[in-house]
């Protein structure tokens, strides 16, 4: 009988606590390895401590100075670290309407349908080509993966999709980067690791390859497909260079262009400007503000994948 | 042989070409479980005819995805051949045509490129950016993941690498603007010295420093992320190593030195190669977003050179033709990256 004993290099499943002990406490130490010193635990807690706050602090600074009015803005002379009171003001101003509204929006809606489209386009591709032995997929994963390590360049493909009468589209945004063959490699490694019995039980019970998909196949490869929505959501949402070269309207911006204008140029939104000057609305607040709206999302999702992450980065391939 | 109804393997593989490793997996020919007929005959070949049919839903779902590749990224290759002319986007009603009615000029853009000392600046640029990263990015996520393996507590470690991983999903321009927030000219850091009587600084203005600021933000977007891999291979290192280390009489470091590091060699080495692989690539929309601000002495690199000479200035064939060098010589070094990969008993980016 052997029981895996923790120790250094030892996985700690977030499932493997046994009732009756907190999740927090450590598991049991194995005979053989030494007691941990004071020195080394201090050494380590310092290290991860600080690389923890090293994210967290910045974050903070501006989530708090974005909830902060003028006043206290003004008395801790911009660095607001610990909230006096806490007003939304700059929230109920960027989205009464008005262009940060209308980029939020535009960011919001080109994000979904970029994703749906994107997940459409890649697992249907990704099940396609899980099948061994099937006719020509050696030939069309070749000319997938052919694309990683070449680019067609970017005044090409600048020319192109104005060729084909996609700038000043939302089309511009979407389809130049709607495929992530490294995603679809994930999404094939993984749906290529489901049992072939039960793909094979199915199709002589009469199942046809799309029924398979959507009935076995997608249901049993919900952390994966949870792990490449994001990536993809993530792709969409943080996306600002293609609308900067094939935009020409400013009210057709994402998000993300309106941060660089607010806060590379010390712009305040249009139509804010007299209640920054004269009235209550902190400038400072308004960034912090726009920047809280381009993280919010990505934040709250990201960590509920989180388990997900090893699997999902591992059935595909490495790449750095 | 007997007629039997249970399918039978095929006898042979497909021949397998020069290069072409075995692999694992099914035979290349059947499908198990496939409805086809005459899965009996133990010739194992299947005419193509019937097998497209048998296949036409698995090739009808690529459809999709490959439409996509091809258009944006196969057709726009072909688009490379404004480097060999004097490309005017005007002289006709699209670009397609225009690319037809412009006047070729051989290698001439080549030439321009090769003498405009501005390029060479960049390639300067790409390649110091890109020893500082490899130097002063690389070794932190090996380090993080040693360090959050050795942590046991679950709910401890779930929640150190949910903080970690954070940064990798914010766009650059969120990274960009917190770093500018935090610590430019009118960061609140400043600010804040200059309230209290001290002198002021800018550090997102400063082209002597910029080289290590795009490195710090660098680190701090992606270095977490970078744990993931190296968490992997720790995990699947075999406990009982550390057992049979201790019972020798290894003590904590020289365990981590025998038997954490070796396990780790493998994808140290392989993400090394791929990462010099891709050195022409250091930090595309990182450095487009702060070049307004240092100046493009400083944060110049090919991506942004091909950006700047190509939709600023409208010079599309001098721009293509940079844009092409930096390819030509990308999908070389990544190759021989590759290459060495293989070498070295590794997976490359994907198995050959």
């Amino acid at each position: 009988m052997t029981t895996t004993t923790p120790g250094p290099g030892r996985t700690v499943l977030s499932t493997a606590a046994e009732p009756g002990r907190s999740r927090w406490a450590p598991p049991d130490r194995p005979v053989w390895e030494e007691p941990p010193t004071r020195a080394g635990l201090t050494a380590k807690g310092a290290v991860l401590g600080l690389a923890c706050l090293a994210v967290l602090v910045p974050l903070w600074i501006v989530i708090v100075t974005s909830l902060s009015s003028k006043k206290t803005i003004t008395e801790a002379g911009g660095l607001v670290i610990v909230p006096r009171d806490v007003t939304f003001i700059a929230y109920q101003e960027l989205l009464s309407g008005g262009q940060v509204t209308r980029a939020a929006l535009v960011s919001v809606g080109v994000t979904v349908a970029g994703t749906v489209f994107s997940m459409a386009v890649s697992i249907l591709c990704a099940y396609g080509l899980s099948r061994p032995g099937s006719v020509g997929h050696r030939a069309i994963l070749l000319t997938l993966m052919a694309t990683m390590f070449f680019g067609a360049g970017l005044i090409p493909t600048y020319l192109l999709v104005q060729t084909l009468g996609l700038t000043d589209t939302y089309l511009a945004l979407i389809l130049p980067s709607a495929v992530s063959v490294f995603n679809i490699l994930v999404l094939r490694g993984f749906f290529m690791g489901i049992s072939p019995e039960l793909i094979d039980s199915a199709r002589i019970d009469g199942a046809g390859d799309l029924r398979i998909l959507w009935q076995i196949v997608m249901p049993l490869s919900r952390a994966v497909i949870a792990v490449i929505t994001l990536f993809y959501a993530v792709g969409y949402w943080s996306a600002w260079f293609n609308a900067s070269i094939y935009l020409s309207d400013q009210n057709m911006m994402p998000l993300q262009n309106v941060l660089i204008q607010l806060v590379q140029k010390q712009e305040i939104p249009v139509g804010l400007g007299q209640a920054v000057k004269a009235g209550p609305l902190s400038g400072l607040a308004v960034q912090m503000a726009v920047m809280v709206l381009a993280l919010l999302p990505v934040a709250v999702f990201s960590p509920f994948v989180q388990k997900h992450f090893k699997k999902g980065m591992l059935t595909g391939a490495v790449k750095g | 042989m007997t007629h039997n109804p249970t399918p039978t393997r095929p006898r042979s593989r497909s021949k397998a070409g020069p290069g072409s490793r075995p692999r694992s997996g099914s035979p290349s020919e059947l499908r198990p479980g496939t409805r086809s007929p005459d899965r009996t005959r133990s010739s194992g070949r299947i005419p193509l005819g019937r097998r497209l049919k048998r296949d036409r839903a698995l090739l009808l779902m690529t459809v999709p995805a490959l439409l996509l590749v091809l258009v944006f990224n196969y057709i726009p290759i072909l688009g490379n051949v404004v480097a060999f002319q004097d490309y005017d986007p005007y002289i006709s009603t699209n670009g397609v045509t225009a690319m037809l009615e412009s006047p070729w000029v051989g290698l001439a853009q080549f030439e321009r490129v090769f003498a405009d000392p501005a390029f060479w600046a960049a390639v300067e640029n790409t390649f110091v950016l890109f020893l500082l990263q490899l130097v002063l990015y690389f070794p932190v996520p090996i380090v993080l993941a040693l360090l959050i393996n050795s942590v046991l507590r679950p709910r401890l470690r779930a929640l150190i690498q949910a903080v970690l991983y954070l940064p990798h999903f914010f766009s650059w321009v969120l990274v960009v603007t917190v770093f500018q927030q935090i610590l430019g000219g009118a960061g609140i850091i400043a600010q804040t010295l200059r309230q209290h009587g001290h002198e002021g600084f800018d550090l997102m203005t400063d082209p002597e420093i910029f080289k290590f600021l795009v490195t710090a933000e660098g680190i701090w977007k992606d270095a977490g992320w970078g744990v993931i891999v190296f968490l992997a291979a720790l995990a699947a290192v075999n406990q009982d190593l550390y057992e049979a280390a201790a019972m020798d009489g290894a003590g904590r470091w020289r365990r981590m030195w025998h038997v954490t590091l070796p396990a780790l060699r493998p994808i140290i080495a392989l993400l090394l190669v791929l990462r010099v692989g891709d050195a022409l690539t250091v930090g595309f929309e990182q450095l487009l977003l702060q070049r307004d601000a240092v100046g493009p002495g400083a944060a110049e690199v090919l991506d942004t050179f091909v950006w700047w000479t190509g939709l600023r200035s409208q010079d599309f064939s001098y721009a293509a033709a940079a844009g092409l060098i930096k390819g030509v010589v990308g999908l070389v070094l990544v190759l021989s990256a590759n290459k060495v990969a293989h070498l070295m008993g590794e997976q490359g980016v994907y198995r050959k």
